[in-house]
């Protein structure tokens, strides 16, 4: 495999053709849902959904792809081999992060400083004025906080990743010896470790609460931020075992075989059932203490005894497909080293926390009018569009098997 | 006991590199290999006996559905039928409150049945003498006992053992019990194998 890869013909029309789409369904919604239309709380729904389905689609990708950078400093951290011989495509999707996180600040510094109070509730002054709860939180939930910590989180995010992968072209120019392996076992460690704890603090806490829990600013659950961790770690996995086996499938990664699948699986199975356990401890607490202001985070979605919810039906199908979906289907052995079965879920997990973010983002904006739309799907593909691009970028340019890098071997003999 | 008396021809090796192509070689020759007894768990090795998968974690699936089963029939029998109460004005099938204990049930019934069955498939149990055919397996060699049949000529596996590397060689009887010959491993012959 020493020659560069070739995207083939169908990927760049795959990735031109969900690009114009995107772009088109974004132009539709800016010409038909008067994006720039008053803000007040249900007053325009159609501008509305557009904000939410911009936001909801760019938070969620971001996070998809920003997870594939975290996936590899972590196994880097634990001194893991086995990853190895697919590290460049966890490096290809993770470059997706410059382009997408510039667009989601961008939509993001349009939503906060457009003033769009009907997506987030504490940037209408005067309610806020009048409000106790909204009044206490306003220290930090402002639009100037708010920006600060979006724009240095990504900044970090990109500078982080950027080094790790260029950390990881360094292998490239031909074998090390001892020590120059152990220093770089060293440096690529330390920076594993930087982003590690950027990445914590900022997803596994303060930004889940910034970017999606101020949608219902008067709720809280300390639960929330590992809940969204959890759900795009599954799916940002998900994401690139999807690049690996069709990597794999266009004859290239010579070195992965059914036991690294094997153990994408085994992440993907685990982390499925990890998310089900946040969301249920979530969900079993509220429903226990049975406090008004906290039901009503659940009240929104499922409805009560008397009236069903408007998104009852993606309430229920968000646990099926995320939890007794993976639970039931990869539990076996057999089904987590087969190619095709674990990219059917694998694809089945990026869309069920894509409605998993659905259902966190729409039902705080658009309450009852809600509806799952072509424009929604249009906005998804956009970004996917965008993530080919960037992955397609990237594995063109670098060689796809760090045949250099210290553990190499390890990842070779890897047995499950 | 059930089994009765048999012959094993016992060798043993203190080098994985050597006692690898050996058992390749013994299935090869068509011997049948009764167990390989290491001190410590030798990957691999599984495969190059042909032994086949475990069937430990199907076992252990239908014990956690047992569990699930017990814990959410007996709670809402109790809760529901025996002995409804109201508690903070829940419904008496209150499902999202079992769950945990659910979860918990399940897991126990699933870790301590496979535990047991563990044991029953390696026939470990109180009470019951194992023979030892070397006392090293559990220090630093690699011990291979192979079975022998009424046809077997007992010298020539002797020899052949010796000739595959093995340091020690041996023959010995040993009664085939519930813990020796119950749960017999299941072999394939090395030519029915892909690639052979």
């Amino acid at each position: 495999m020493s020659q560069q890869f070739v995207l083939p013909g169908s990927y760049k029309k795959w990735t031109i053709g969900l690009i114009a789409v995107g772009l088109l369904a974004v132009l539709y919604g800016f010409i038909v849902y008067h994006p720039f239309a008053h803000a007040g709380h249900g007053q325009n729904v159609n501008s509305t959904h557009f904000w939410a389905a911009l936001l909801q689609n760019s938070v969620y990708f971001l996070l998809l792809v920003n997870t594939a950078m975290f996936f590899m400093c972590i196994t880097t951290m634990a001194m893991g081999g086995w990853q190895i011989a697919f590290r460049r495509v966890m490096e290809a999707v993770s470059s997706a992060v410059p382009v997408m996180g510039v667009l989601t600040l961008i939509i993001l510094m349009a939503i906060v400083w457009g003033g769009r109070s009907d997506i987030y509730h504490w940037l209408d002054k005067s309610a806020v004025a009048s409000d106790d709860v909204l009044n206490g939180k306003k220290g930090f939930l402002n639009p100037v906080f708010y920006s600060v910590f979006s724009i240095v989180t990504v900044f970090l995010w990109w500078i982080l990743g950027k080094k790790m992968r260029s950390l990881s072209h360094q292998t490239d120019k031909g074998p090390m010896d001892y020590e120059t392996g152990k220093k770089w076992i060293w440096n690529n460690t330390v920076y594993a470790s930087l982003f590690t704890v950027v990445f914590t603090l900022s997803v596994a806490s303060t930004l889940s609460w910034f970017w999606l829990m101020s949608i219902d600013p008067h709720w809280y659950s300390t639960m929330y931020s590992w809940y969204t961790f959890a759900s795009t770690f599954v799916a940002g996995i998900s994401l690139f075992t999807i690049f690996v086996v069709w990597l794999k499938n266009k004859g290239q990664l010579e070195y992965v075989n059914e036991e690294h699948l094997h153990d994408l699986g085994k992440f993907i199975f685990a982390f499925s059932v990890f998310w089900a356990y946040l969301w249920f401890s979530q969900y079993m607490l509220i429903w226990y203490s049975n406090q008004p202001e906290e039901t009503k985070y659940f009240v929104e979605r499922f409805g009560t005894a008397e009236k069903a919810g408007p998104y009852k039906a993606i309430f229920f199908i968000n646990i099926i497909i995320n939890f007794l979906a993976p639970l039931l289907i990869l539990m076996m052995r057999g089904s987590k080293r087969n190619w095709t079965l674990i990219t059917f879920m694998a694809v089945l997990m990026v869309f069920g926390h894509w409605l998993d973010f659905y259902q966190m983002v729409m039902p705080g904006t658009l309450h009852e009018h809600g509806s799952m739309g072509l424009f929604d799907f249009g906005v998804a593909c956009l970004f996917i569009g965008l993530i080919m691009w960037s992955v397609g970028r990237y594995i063109t340019r670098y060689p796809l098997d760090p045949k250099y890098h210290p553990f190499m071997k390890e990842s070779m003999i890897h047995h499950t | 006991m059930a089994g009765g008396i048999k012959k094993f021809v016992v060798g043993a090796f203190d080098d994985e590199a050597v006692l690898f192509p050996a058992v390749k070689n013994v299935r090869k020759a068509g011997y049948k290999i009764h167990d390989v007894y290491t001190p410590f768990p030798v990957h691999g090795l599984d495969y190059a006996m042909g032994l086949r998968q475990t069937s430990l974690h199907t076992v252990g699936f239908i014990y956690a559905a047992l569990g699930t089963i017990t814990a959410l029939g007996f709670m809402s029998w109790v809760f529901v039928k025996d002995w409804p109460m109201d508690i903070g004005g829940k419904p008496f099938f209150a499902l999202p409150a079992w769950i945990p204990i659910t979860f918990e049930l399940t897991v126990l019934f699933s870790a301590v049945g496979m535990v047991l069955t563990f044991c029953y498939l390696c026939q470990l149990s109180p009470f019951v003498k194992k023979h030892h055919f070397h006392p090293r397996a559990t220090d630093d060699l690699f011990i291979m006992a192979i079975e022998c049949t009424e046809k077997t000529n007992d010298g020539e596996v002797q020899q052949f053992l010796q000739n595959a590397g093995a340091k020690e060689v041996n023959v010995q009887e040993a009664e085939t019990g519930w813990w020796l010959g119950r749960y017999d491993r299941e072999q394939k012959l090395y030519r029915e194998e892909k690639g052979y």
